[in-house]
Parts: C-alpha cells; sequence; structure tokens
C-alpha cells in the first residue's frame, strides 16, 4: 500500500522555501528547453509561411540559396514557356523571374549596417504571393526606383518607412509602401523592379524563377523535363521545400545548441533536486522508521519519496512551460546563414513542445530523486528509530 | 486466552556489530509473556531492553534461539511477510510519540488502517472510536505541533490500538513527560488492559511507571534476572 498524496503534498508545502528554489532551479532549465524549441519552431514556421504549396522555384544547379544562384535570360525564357506554367487573367504567365540581391543599411538605433535581401520581382511576382498584403501606401510602380518594404524590416531599419529614401547600388530609392507577408521570411525583404534592381547593380543573370504550376501533379513532369535538358543547368523544386531546407542550418544550429545547455544546466538542477531531496531524508529518518515499523514497505517509502521529487519536477515544469509561453510576445531577428541576410521571426509554443518540456521535467524530478529514495528505502529499522 | 502465551522465546541471542567488533547484547534469552499481560521489562541503560522489545515487535531480527508470537516463527518470515505480520498484530508506542508532524491527529491514527481492507467511511468510523477513547475528539484537526506531549502521546496511543493488534509494545512511553501527563498516560495503559484485555510489553526504567504493571522483568547486562511478581 502506498502512503497518501497528502503526505508528499504536506512535506513539499512545509518547506516552501526549498521547494521553491528546487523547483525554480527546474523551472529555469525547462524555459530554456522549451524556449530554445520555440525558437527553431517560430524559425520554421516562418521560412515555411514563405512557400506556396502550388509553386515552384527555380535555381541554377546546386546552388542552394537565391543568393548564390544565376539564371541566365535564355534559361528564363525557356522555363517560362513551359506547358506546366499556369496562366494568369488576360493570359499573363504565372511566373516571376527575380534578382535577389544583399544590400547593407543602417539598423534603426545603432545605425550598425546590416545585410537587407532585396528581392526584384517580375510582373506576375505579387500575384504568385497571395499571403503578401500591402498595410501602408502602395505597390511600386513598374519602370521606376520605387520599392516596397516588409513590415519586419520597417519597424528595425532606419528610412524604411513610406516616403523616405533608401540610397544602394548607386542610386536613390523612394519607399511607397510597406506590406505583410503573414510572418513569412519576405517581411524582412526590400522589393521592387527586377529590371531596375539588375541595372542597378550591372546584373546580366536573375537569381531564381518561381512559377505557379496548372495543377500540383505537374510539378513531376516538370521538374523531369527541365532538370533533363541539357541546355540547361537548373534545379526545380516545390517552393515550400525550398524554404524548409534555407532553414536546416540555422535550425539544426538552434537544436543542438539548445540541447547543449539544457542538458548541461539540468544537471545543475538535478544535483539540486537531489540535494533538497538527501536532505528531506535526513530530516525525516525517525519518520521513516515508523511507516516502516507500522507496516509499510520499502517500496512504498520509496515511491513517496520519489514522488515527492518528480512533483518538484511538475512543479518546475508547469512554471517553466508558463515562463516559456510569454516568449511567444517576443520577435528576434538573426542572420540566416544560407541567405546572409536579416531575418525575423518569433517563439512558438505548440502543444508538443509543451508536453516534451513537462516530460523533460519529470525525468529531471525521477532522477534527482532516485538515489535519496533508494537511501530512505534502504535504511534499517531499528537504526531510523535510534535516530535523533 | 488468558493463560495463553503469546510470546514464547527460547534461549534468543542477539549482537551488534560496532567497528569490526561484535557486541553481544542479549544472550540466551527465555521468556514467556501470556495473553492478557501488562509486563514492565526494567533494567539499566543499555542493558538491551530496547533491542528485545524489537525483537518481539518484529523490527529487528535475533541472531539465534527460537522467538515465537503469536503462535508464529517470526524469526523465518521475509522481510515483506514480516511487515504485513506487524501490520496486522503490532501495535507501537514510542518514547517521542513519532507522529507524523504533516499529518493531523486524524490522519495519524488513519495512516494503519491504510494498509488494511477498509473503506474510508470505515476508516473514520474507527478513528473516531478511537480518538474518543483517549479523549481527544476535539482535536481530531489538529497537527502534532498544535498539541502537547501528552496530548501527543495519546494520539501515539489511539494510532497504536486502531487496527486491534495482539501486542503493544512500549519503549519508554513516559519517558518524555511531565508526572502529571505520564500518569494519564498510564492510566489509559492501564484501561487497554484492564478493560479491553491488550497485552502489553513496555521497556521503562521509571519505577513509578513499572508499578502500574502486572509483573515485573529484569534485565541486567542482556541476561534476564529473576522475576518479580
Ligand atoms: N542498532 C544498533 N547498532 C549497534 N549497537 C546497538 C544497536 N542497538 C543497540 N545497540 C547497543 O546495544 C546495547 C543495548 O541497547 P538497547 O537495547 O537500546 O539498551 P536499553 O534500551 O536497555 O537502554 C547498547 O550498548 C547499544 O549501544
Ligand atoms: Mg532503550
Amino acid at each position: 500500500m502506498a502512503l497518501p498524496i497528502r503526505y508528499t503534498l504536506r512535506n513539499l508545502w512545509t518547506r516552501k522555501l526549498t521547494t521553491a528554489l528546487t523547483a525554480g532551479g527546474m523551472a529555469l532549465v525547462v524555459f530554456v528547453f522549451a524556449a530554445v524549441q520555440m525558437l527553431d519552431t517560430g524559425l520554421r514556421a516562418t521560412l515555411v509561411a514563405t512557400g506556396q504549396p502550388d509553386n515552384v522555384l527555380i535555381t541554377r544547379r546546386g546552388a542552394g540559396a537565391e543568393i548564390s544562384s544565376g539564371v541566365d535570360r535564355s534559361q528564363a525564357s525557356i522555363v517560362e514557356s513551359q506547358p506546366e506554367i499556369a496562366s494568369g487573367a488576360g493570359g499573363t504567365r504565372m511566373i516571376s523571374k527575380e534578382a535577389v540581391i544583399l544590400i547593407t543599411l543602417p539598423k534603426r538605433g545603432t545605425g550598425q549596417a546590416t545585410n537587407v535581401t532585396t528581392r526584384g520581382i517580375g510582373e506576375a511576382g505579387l500575384m504568385l504571393r497571395p499571403q503578401v498584403q500591402l498595410v501602408q501606401g502602395r505597390a511600386f510602380e513598374r519602370g521606376s526606383t520605387e520599392v516596397v518594404v516588409g513590415k519586419s524590416l520597417a519597424t528595425r531599419f532606419e528610412s524604411a518607412t513610406v516616403g523616405s529614401v533608401l540610397r544602394f547600388g548607386g542610386r536613390e530609392w523612394r519607399v511607397v509602401g510597406i506590406f505583410d507577408s503573414g510572418g513569412a521570411a519576405f517581411d524582412s525583404e526590400v522589393w521592387g523592379d527586377n529590371d531596375q534592381l539588375m541595372q542597378a547593380f550591372r546584373r546580366q543573370a536573375y537569381s531564381s524563377v518561381i512559377g505557379r504550376l496548372v495543377d500540383a501533379n505537374a510539378y513531376t513532369d516538370l521538374k523531369t523535363r527541365l532538370e533533363g535538358d541539357p541546355r540547361l543547368t537548373l534545379d526545380v523544386k516545390r517552393e515550400r521545400v525550398f524554404y524548409e531546407e534555407q532553414s536546416q542550418a540555422l535550425s539544426k544550429f538552434i537544436s543542438y545548441l539548445g540541447l547543449t545547455l539544457s542538458i548541461i544546466f539540468s544537471i545543475g538542477a538535478m544535483i539540486g533536486a537531489m540535494i533538497t531531496m538527501y536532505a528531506a531524508v535526513a530530516n525525516r529518518v525517525r519518520e521513516i522508521g515508523t511507516l516502516r515499523a507500522l507496516g509499510f514497505r520499502r517500496r512504498a517509502v520509496l515511491m513517496a519519496f520519489l514522488f515527492e521529487s518528480v512533483l518538484l519536477g511538475a512543479v518546475g515544469g508547469a512554471v517553466g512551460i508558463a515562463l516559456a509561453s510569454f516568449m511567444q510576445l517576443v520577435q528576434i531577428s538573426t542572420l540566416n546563414w544560407q541567405s546572409f541576410a536579416e531575418l525575423a521571426f518569433s517563439f512558438a509554443l505548440t502543444p508538443k513542445i509543451a508536453v516534451l518540456s513537462f516530460c523533460f521535467a519529470i525525468v529531471m524530478g525521477i532522477v534527482g530523486g532516485f538515489l535519496p529514495a533508494v537511501r530512505a528505502a534502504r535504511l534499517k529499522i531499528v537504526d531510523a528509530l535510534r535516530a535523533a | 486466552m488468558r493463560d495463553q502465551r503469546i510470546v514464547e522465546i527460547r534461549n534468543l541471542s542477539k549482537s551488534y556489530q560496532r567497528g569490526g567488533q561484535i557486541v553481544p547484547v542479549l544472550s540466551d534469552i527465555t521468556l514467556d509473556i501470556a495473553s492478557g499481560e501488562f509486563v514492565a521489562l526494567m533494567g539499566p541503560s543499555g542493558s538491551g531492553k530496547s533491542t528485545l522489545l524489537n525483537l518481539i515487535a518484529g523490527i529487528d531480527k535475533p541472531d539465534g534461539g527460537m522467538l515465537r508470537v503469536a503462535g508464529i516463527d517470526i524469526a523465518e518470515l521475509s522481510e515483506s511477510e514480516l511487515a504485513d505480520w506487524r501490520a496486522e498484530h503490532v501495535g507501537f508506542i514510542f518514547q517521542f510519540y513519532n507522529l507524523m508532524p504533516v499529518l493531523t491527529a486524524f490522519e495519524n491514527v488513519e495512516l494503519p488502517l491504510l494498509l488494511t481492507r477498509l473503506t474510508s467511511g470505515e476508516r473514520k468510523s474507527h478513528v473516531e472510536t478511537a480518538l474518543a477513547m483517549v479523549s481527544l475528539s476535539d482535536r481530531m484537526e489538529h497537527y502534532p505541533s498544535e498539541l502537547s506531549g501528552g496530548q501527543q502521546q495519546r494520539v501515539a496511543i489511539a494510532r497504536a490500538i486502531i487496527t486491534d493488534p495482539t501486542i503493544l509494545v512500549a519503549d519508554e512511553p513516559t519517558g518524555d513527560l511531565d508526572r502529571a501527563s505520564a500518569e494519564d498516560i498510564l492510566n489509559l495503559m492501564d484501561r487497554l488492559n484492564a478493560e479491553l484485555g491488550k497485552t502489553i510489553i513496555m521497556v521503562t526504567h521509571d519505577p513509578n511507571a513499572a508499578r502500574r504493571a502486572r509483573s515485573l522483568r529484569h534485565l541486567e547486562k542482556g541476561v534476564l534476572t529473576a522475576d518479580r511478581s
């Protein structure tokens, strides 16, 4: 028979300060554990939201990222003429030949020069991204040096506001609008006319070609034909897959860093729990002897102390997850190594992360409480009863 | 029932190991205790009284000899069998009461019943009866720290009798109490023995306590000396 749960609860409650400190240590570890995964999930969500399911993205073979890719005009024309590419209203081809160029802009506040992705888009560029909405001003005029900026960029960079002027590529570019792509990576980009940008930077080749498929099944046909064509040196990917791959390096780094930190911190927290539980056992030796004399078995004593430690972990886990949930209000920006540009994203708490973090806390409780619980269970009754 | 031997001890010995040395504590103890007896075990400090009581109560194991309590050779039981045996047959009264500080008087008395099959309703009525018997019905929700020493020992006695055990063992039950409280406890034990027929084995070195017992045994350096009844 097990000892009553209230015995464990009241023992924890009686030493409130120790309980709070021990659980607090575990809460911090759970916070780090959860926050890092939230960061990773937020990053992926941002990059995945950037891709549309029925868009394809075409780059130079082996380029990996748009920034290191070049698709010359003749190859782009061949892509444009493929039957799998959809046509929009008025017969315009649903395709955008794009130039992606890194520029530097001064950050608001510090004035520090930071890499920013500038994207010259074709006529269908906006239609291919239905998630992009203008929230202020208007779209840029084709054939002009007007640009629109993403909303994360607008808040983080000086002179990225409607009516102001950005200087790059030896020209002045007037900001005429701000757009919102719903948390996608585009929110950290400057968009303008592809021809204007290519002239300013003396580019001969596009970086990528984005096209809308007539239907989702057309993908394999298009990929097979384009990648098999000896005149072409192109990679064809679904846009969503392309952006998922963009997140891999940073995502891996965040995961490994997070896991390493969590493991190191958790060792500290588990030692803390162990010290607390050893002290609890030492303080209750005579109590343990009495329980055993009354007929409670070793296993009941073991479980009571283990449960006490698990409960400490559960409290720590709940507090840690609650703290981490506040991180959802925070937006952070960092350099994405695959595009070499600033990327803004936020922490995303999913049920899976919450459950995983809670389990992590419980495991810390079990590991920290195990040895003290074994010691409690191993006490000889007569020795325990003789304790002061 | 009166003549039935509840405790039968033959040539019992026990020693402890201390710093690599074997220290004999009890040697060649032979003792019978009849059902319904109230025995006081006296002797100087360190003579082995507690050790003998612990062996009878099944919380320690002898080195040799026979130890039969309520017809069972308890030296032969496995550890978990012994735990169940104690829960069923032994009520403990300690010098320092040994109540769980985080449990109320009611919950402390209820503790041994958690090892039985009684329902919570049955447990409640048992506990209330036992606490009424020790005149603590109005202190059921109090924690040990809110009770005097004498009151705590009465709670402990209620806990000891709650399962209606075969024997009650008491190790210096008045050792930590003032005269008046000690008197209360001894009156209570007297009633348990006289009115309810409980078999009580009490270790004490207080002559006032020993006088209340029906019979006396003396231990001297681990050997039982002449009985005085
Ligand atoms: N668990 C134990 N380990 C080692 N020595 C013990 C233990 N229990 C008792 N002793 C020793 O055995 C002797 C008798 O102890 P005890 O039975 O407690 O005496 P009493 O109760 O008569 O004062 C003492 O010398 C004591 O130190
Ligand atoms: Mg003693």
